[in-house]
């Protein structure tokens, strides 16, 4: 089967900012793709360009095999509108009955409310729902048209834990074998809890497509920090650098870092393990892949 | 066209729910009614008929202005706007349901002025001056319905607000809406024709009265269409390539 999105060589520049760079994505049926990275990475702007709001700058975007900015080509696309964007006054069944006027089968209210546990607010009007309601209404709101693509943008920011999970039971039992879902998290759990295929982006490029479990390893960094006046050459260093007479160093593998270390006979003291968060992992991927080209 | 339908109907039911666009849209207009046309001019039908003519004129403009400048400037900061967007639907339906659902609040807004006039005044007209008038309305809205797009595209919400404020009641009162057809302060008269108020309250004056519309006012009116839809397509352009493009 075709790939149901495409992005092909794609770059988007809003004004100096390059949000895009060469980007280049498919997604296939029967997939959860999650896209990983830090804010500003680019994620918005791809599930826009998908989305047929935006046009790429350069490259090419493609929806079911056609230009997303053409309507009938968003008849089988389920996008997820910010919960904060919903219209205060209107009730929640009335906005799932607005969206549903768009499709040609839609799902019936009562059904899909059900699915995401909102029976029970049908007859609430959005403003006066709970963060977690207008959550999951707005993720609610993509599903309405039977859709065979659905664009998720971080689906389950400022959840609860309870909630989050409930959120992912719904997502997880949708894509069949002829429908996918592309989302964008910056927190590595919740991809790793929906999707099966991980591409993380940072500063508008691609710099990883793998399963969750290699990029697991590519980002699950550890930064090792001493003082030291001098250190010898040592293997598994991602990253190197020395602030405050301190030398940092970002590895994928701490253990066999400190081993080199000790038996090199350097000397060193205060000595200090942390995990790097994701935002460091980032930092250092995303300058790793700029010094390997230069 | 039902998707058309469609929005119309979910705009206006965003907007009736919020209890002060109600009261703004229905109250003052058939107020300045009760307060200023029916103890001054009630009694004298022809004097009474002129005085409705200019509050329908007043209610139309007023209700064009805030309607669409704040309502499309504040739907611009929503994200439920680019949503929409992404349905399978493009942009027609949401534009044309907004000019539909803008119109429907017009016709809320003058309806009271006209029950008002009705029963507490001694104004009349038949049956084909009332057709005529509303003809005569609904080309004379046209410009403030681009002025209000123009407002709604070009500013940002509190400014859009500001703008609106500011425009609204010297509009009425420099179009001559508050006093009596040629019995305007003396300043008023000689810049009233080229206001666009005025040029709609000549039009609906004749409808519904015997008169004949100024011919200044009225080809000032068509120039203030002309120019305000060269300048709301330019607005409307503007945004949808920032946003959009």
């Amino acid at each position: 089967m075709p790939p149901l999105a495409r992005a092909i060589d794609v770059s988007r520049r809003y004004g100096d900012v390059l949000a895009l760079d060469r980007v280049s994505l498919d997604v296939n049926p029967g997939e959860i793709v999650g896209l990983l990275g830090p804010n500003g990475a680019g994620k918005s702007t791809l599930l826009n360009l998908l989305a047929g709001l935006r046009r790429p700058t350069s490259g090419k975007a493609e929806l079911f095999g056609g230009d997303p900015r053409d309507p009938s080509r968003r008849r089988r696309l389920g996008v997820t509108p910010q919960e904060t964007g919903l219209p205060s006054t209107l009730r929640v069944a009335e906005c799932v009955q607005f969206v549903a006027k768009h499709f040609a089968d839609p799902v019936p209210t009562k059904e899909l409310l059900d699915r995401f546990g909102l029976c029970e607010v049908a007859g609430r009007q959005t403003g006066g729902l709970s963060g977690g309601q207008k959550r999951r209404l707005a993720v609610a709101l993509a599903f309405v048209g039977r859709p065979r693509l659905v664009l998720l943008d971080e689906p389950t920011t400022g959840l609860d834990v309870t909630a989050r999970r409930a959120l992912w039971d719904a997502i997880r039992e949708f894509p069949g074998k002829d429908s996918a879902v592309l989302l964008t998290s910056h927190y590595l759990e919740e991809i790793a809890a929906l999707a099966g295929r991980v591409v993380v982006l940072g500063s508008g490029r691609v710099l990883a497509d793998d399963t969750v479990a290699s990029v697991r390893d590519l980002v699950a960094l550890r930064r090792v920090s001493m003082l030291a006046a001098e250190i010898p050459q040592l293997s598994g260093v991602v990253a190197q650098q020395r602030q405050d007479g301190r030398v940092e160093l970002m590895t994928a593998d701490s253990d066999s870092l400190v081993r080199q270390l000790v038996s090199s006979g350097a000397a060193f003291s205060e000595l200090e393990i942390h995990a790097a968060s994701l935002e460091e992992a980032f930092l250092t991927l995303t300058s790793a892949t700029k010094s390997s080209e230069q | 066209m039902s998707l058309v339908l469609t929005h119309a109907r979910y705009q206006f039911l965003e907007t009736i729910r919020i209890p002060v666009a109600v009261i703004g849209t229905m109250f003052f207009p058939a107020a300045s009614m009760i307060f200023f046309v029916v103890p001054a001019v009630g009694d004298n039908a022809a004097a009474a008929t002129f005085a409705t003519g200019s509050m329908v004129v007043f209610a139309t403009s007023t209700s064009c202005l805030f309607n669409y400048g704040i309502g499309v400037s504040e739907d611009r900061a929503q994200p439920w706007d680019p949503f929409v967007r992404t349905l399978p639907a493009g942009s027609f339906p949401r534009f044309a349901g907004r000019i539909l659902n803008g119109t429907g609040f017009l016709v809320l807004s003058f309806l009271p002025v006209l029950v008002v006039a009705a029963v507490a005044t001694e104004a009349t007209a038949t049956a084909p001056q009332i057709l005529l008038g509303i003809g005569a309305l609904l080309a004379g809205a046209v410009p403030f319905t681009l002025m209000g797009l123009t407002i709604g595209y070009l500013l940002p919400s509190k400014a859009a607000l500001a703008v609106a404020q500011l425009l609204f009641f010297p509009l009425a009162f420099g179009g001559g809406l508050m006093s009596a057809p040629g019995r305007a302060p003396g300043w008023v008269e000689p810049i009233s024709p080229y206001l666009p108020t005025r040029g709609t309250a000549e039009l609906l004056w004749s409808a519904v009265g015997d008169r004949t519309p100024d011919t200044l006012a009225v080809s000032m009116l068509g120039a203030w269409t002309v120019v305000l839809a060269v300048v709301a397509t330019f607005a409307y352009r503007r945004d949808e390539g920032r946003r959009y493009s």
